[in-house]
């Protein structure tokens, strides 16, 4: 999370909110997410100009345009190369990816999996609702095997990737999950994670009233043996957080405790936080290396008047 | 008119030949002669066959000669070739040596070497394991030679420079060099084991050669630079803040030479997990306000158009992309020399997407040219691809160091800091450049899209804005075409107008070395020929190409690629068809010798295309004959074993 500069009112989350038409399907998940990242950054007084929003192509990809910050609409899938490049510029800034799951578990597969690696200090937003609605509500990577929405011409013959598993093995050191229409909580953890100093992934399990007649809002809101489908962790004495880092052995029981609840039997899902690991992000690692970046951003450095008088003496 | 001398050194790879090469050619340099060298090699770690040639000059030089006076083998393979290859590859390199030449080997070639049916050159057995052991006895290590045969390579080096008898001093001194700071005792074995060599050939051999080295020039302050060098010390002069790159041949040597300037510079360069990652990374480094670019060749290329077509429509102030080409297609011949991505990086992308295209033709354009990529994408947001190719990025020359002073950094059009108000990212203006802020600025918040989008950067599918944004993208092309000057879309070396050019030469990249040394020799007044480099290929300088085809009597194309893509261009851009067109898709660049033979080649009643390979002009199934015959010289030879590459235990180079 970057530095609050306190040269702003008491921020709001209309402060963060673009003024154009939004033109999602009424009733559809995608408002809640947006809510919760504009509610998530008034909390935590961020003034919008230093955040930048860089989302993916799809439904979710529109997200850029209904911030009021700065907000890239990229490429399909390439959020991650996206937000890794504008956190390297600018290290200062607080760098929120926002994607399908589509976009970041199917075509960004490769990305997503070197953006966990690289643990730098940015949020991966991704609203997962199981299919790819722009194109009208084919199959997408999470759609379980034998599913088959009303959009789909016939049930998926494919496993699901589990995105908190895929997270925890490519090295995310905050891994959490949310409820579109829980946005309230959905808030709480998006503030989290952008506060994690590393990389964040928030999965949000997402309806899309138009295609996915499966996960509607009444399945989530749904009981499976007298409890709720959906429950948080937070409330089951739960603790996702690595309390000694420098411990591979509590890293590993912390992550296998994560991994065993991502595949809870019986159908309940957990929501909240999975895991936390608190150690030295990407930035950290160039900043050991890069004696610039301790004082400013590199887009901030002025790199404009260097010397080359010692290669060319090198060459001689 | 200079002289030249060349040197050729041939073994497998990862005996440490190109040490050894680059070692003599900073003793040569340091000692005032100009050199060009050229490398060869497979894509292979270890036991490939690798070729080195060295053109020492008492002028500079920009290419390499078809023909070496002198040739250094480290294996048999040198010698008569792959023969140990089911469909072998090469025929080795003694038909190379120029009559009266000399070939220095190993006594462990020894059956090989007597094989060899030319009788107008000279066969020089080196008892390399001897002298070695010499070296190593006085190094406390006798008998030790089988162990330490790796640094054959030094003793190589060391047999030629006194066969040339060229100074000692310089090549130990070089040597020394080479191993750094921890130079110590391994160096020192080195320069003995060297010295040894050197006294050897010198003693044995030095007066029989025809050849000798040019005398030396003036010493005077010069550098020995590579084509990847030139454009990672363009990078860093320029500014770029941020570098991405996926590992390609030959493109890796750029990024990793700037990997090592990170601390020293303030330069982060960052290796991503793929080209897609490494184009989309520098088009948002752009927008974060560093000046970014990445590196690569054909290959990964291919993947980058989607992200080509995003900093465009996103009118990102870059990035800059070199592309260094290889052979293709696919992976083609990864380490090898093509001049095939003309076409795909004037065309790549979806749409019409708004590029400048630059060809450096020699290492010092590579250095400007590259700087001034930096000034074009922040001027003119968009994306600027550096056209290199594999022979310009890992052939070196000795050159005066680069000019810096006169240098100017244009940033471009950017909103002023903390103004306040409506600011519209894609406002429409007069010149279709809109002033850019940057992340982190206050005022400054702006939208930014991959689909068409209004002046603030939202979506819309509108008629009007529509046309308005896609001229106001693809005008600013016609603006650079129109600001940019001549002197850096093209180079010509011919009479002033309206005099006439009986025969034009056309060429690009590094093609413009080899023309340029050939017509040097053959008609340095321009009486006969003339030559014309083509440096910008989008904005392509229309006008002037026009005008100087239209004095030419017969216009010759060069084209590193099957099919002729400059004089495609050309025709697509002045709407003049070239009557000869010279192509070359061997693998190998041009070679001074190659640029003759074909002017000389095509005449009024030539051909309208002519294929150069291994310094003629071919006909139609050379290549199956070639083939055909290399099979044959298979059955007619000594049996011989794949190379193998030791490394002793503890030694690391």
């Amino acid at each position: 999370m970057s530095t609050v500069t306190p040269d702003i009112k008491n921020l709001q989350a209309a402060d963060f909110k673009s003024d154009i038409h939004n033109d999602w399907c009424p009733g559809c998940g995608d408002f809640g997410v947006v809510s919760a990242v504009q509610m998530a950054l008034a909390k935590l007084q961020v003034p919008p100009h230093r955040v930048a929003v860089i989302s993916g192509i799809g439904c979710a990809g529109k997200t850029a345009h209904y911030m009021n910050t700065y907000s890239f609409h990229t490429l399909h899938g390439r959020v991650m190369p996206s937000v890794t490049a504008m956190k390297l510029a600018n290290h200062d800034l607080t760098v929120i990816g926002v994607g399908g799951d589509g976009d970041a578990y199917g075509i960004g597969g490769g990305h997503f999996v070197a953006g966990g690696r690289r643990n730098l200090d940015i949020t991966y937003v991704v609203m997962n609702n199981d299919v790819y609605a722009l194109t009208k509500g084919q199959a997408s990577p999470t759609i379980a095997k034998g599913q088959k929405t009303k959009s789909m011409s016939e049930a998926s013959i494919m496993d699901a990737i589990n995105p908190i598993l895929l997270a925890l093995a490519c090295g995310y050191t905050f891994v959490a999950r949310g409820y579109a229409l829980d946005t309230k909580y959905l808030s709480e953890i998006i503030a989290q994670a952008i506060q994690h100093r590393g990389s964040a992934l928030v999965d949000v399990l997402q309806t899309c009233p138009t295609y996915n007649d499966l996960h509607t809002k009444g399945f989530y809101a749904g009981q499976i043996e007298g409890q709720p489908r959906l429950y948080r962790l937070d409330q089951t004495g739960y603790d996702p957080v690595v309390h000694n880092p420098d411990d591979a052995v509590e890293i590993a029981q912390k992550k296998a405790q994560a991994l065993l609840k991502s595949q809870e039997p019986g159908g309940r899902i957990p929501l909240g936080v999975y895991y936390k690991l608190d150690v030295p992000t990407y930035e950290d690692h160039l900043k050991a290396k890069i004696p610039g970046l301790q004082e400013k951003p590199l887009a901030e450095l002025d790199l404009y008047h260097r010397d080359i008088t010692a290669n060319l003496e090198e060459l001689k | 008119m200079g002289s030249s001398f060349s040197w050729m050194i041939g073994g497998p790879q990862g005996s440490g030949l190109n040490v050894s090469a680059e070692i003599f050619a900073k003793a040569l340099s340091r000692s005032g002669y100009y050199v060009f060298g050229q490398i060869e090699y497979h894509s292979n770690i270890k036991g490939k066959h690798s070729a080195y040639k060295l053109r020492i000059s008492d002028e500079i030089v920009a290419s390499h000669r078809e023909q070496v006076h002198l040739l250094s083998s480290l294996d048999e393979e040198t010698l008569v070739g792959d023969l140990y290859h089911e469909f072998p590859a090469h025929r080795g390199h003694v038909q190379e040596v120029a009559p009266g030449g000399a070939i220095l080997y190993d006594v462990e070639q020894k059956r090989f070497a007597e094989t060899i049916q030319r009788k107008d050159i000279l066969l020089w057995e080196m008892p390399y394991a001897e002298l070695l052991d010499r070296a190593l006895t006085e190094a406390g290590k006798p008998g030790q030679a089988r162990a330490y045969r790796i640094m054959t390579n030094t003793l190589a080096l060391g047999a030629s420079a006194g066969a040339v008898e060229f100074d000692f001093e310089p090549v130990a001194a070089a040597i020394r060099d080479s191993f750094g700071a921890k130079a110590g005792k391994v160096a020192d074995l080195n320069v003995n084991a060297a010295r040894y060599a050197y006294e050897y050939a010198k003693e044995k051999f030095a007066h029989q050669l025809k050849f000798s080295l040019p005398q030396a020039p003036q010493k005077r302050e010069q550098i020995l630079v590579k084509g990847t060098q030139a454009v990672g010390m363009a990078k860093i002069k320029a500014g770029c803040g941020l570098q991405t790159y996926y590992p390609i041949s030959p493109a890796t040597d750029e990024s990793v030479y700037l990997e090592g300037y990170q601390s020293e510079q303030n330069l982060v360069v960052l290796q991503t997990e793929d080209e897609v990652s490494a184009i989309d990374a520098a088009v948002m480094g752009a927008h974060g306000g560093v000046r970014a670019s990445t590196s690569t060749s054909g290959p990964g290329f291919a993947l980058m158009p989607e992200g080509l077509g995003f900093a465009a429509i996103t009118e990102a102030p870059g990035p800059v992309v070199m592309l260094y080409q290889r052979g293709g297609p696919s992976t083609g011949l990864p380490t090898r020399q093509e001049q095939g991505d003309l076409l795909f990086a004037l065309h790549a992308g979806q749409g019409d997407i708004p590029r400048i295209v630059m060809a450096p033709g020699d290492i010092e354009e590579c250095f400007y040219d590259t700087f001034d990529a930096f000034n074009y994408a922040d001027r003119y947001q968009l994306p600027v691809i550096v056209l290199v190719d594999k022979h310009l990025a890992s052939c070196y020359q000795t050159l005066p160091p680069f000019k810096t002073s006169h240098l100017k950094i244009d940033r471009g059009m950017v909103k002023p800091a903390n103004t306040n108000g409506d600011y519209h990212r894609y406002a429409f203006t007069k010149d279709g450049i809109s002033p850019r802020s940057v992340p982190g600025q206050a005022g400054g918040v702006f939208w930014s899209t991959s689909d068409e989008h209004d002046p603030r950067g939202h979506i819309t599918e509108g008629i009007g804005n529509r046309l308005a944004m896609m001229e106001k993208r693809m005008g600013k092309v016609g603006l650079a075409a129109h600001e940019i000057p001549d002197g850096k879309k093209y180079r010509f070396f011919g009479p002033a107008a309206p005099q006439k050019i009986p025969v034009l030469a056309v060429c690009w990249g590094s093609t413009k070395g080899a023309m340029h040394d050939a017509l040097h020799r053959a008609d340095p007044h321009h009486t006969r020929y003339a030559s014309l480099h083509i440096r910008m290929m989008n904005p392509f300088p229309v006008e002037p190409v026009k005008n100087i085809l239209a004095r030419a009597e017969r216009v010759v194309c060069f084209d590193g690629n099957y099919s002729g893509q400059l004089a495609q261009v050309i025709r697509a851009d002045t709407g003049i068809s070239i009557q000869h067109r010279v192509v070359k898709y061997d693998g190998r660049p041009f070679s001074e010798d190659e640029i003759m033979v074909a002017l000389e080649g095509a005449k009024a009643d030539a051909p309208e295309r002519l294929v150069i390979s291994q310094g003629r002009v071919v006909e139609a199934g050379y290549g199956n004959r070639e083939f055909d015959e290399m099979l044959e010289l298979r059955g007619s030879n000594p049996k011989m074993l794949a190379p193998m590459v030791p490394l002793p235990p503890g030694y690391n180079r």
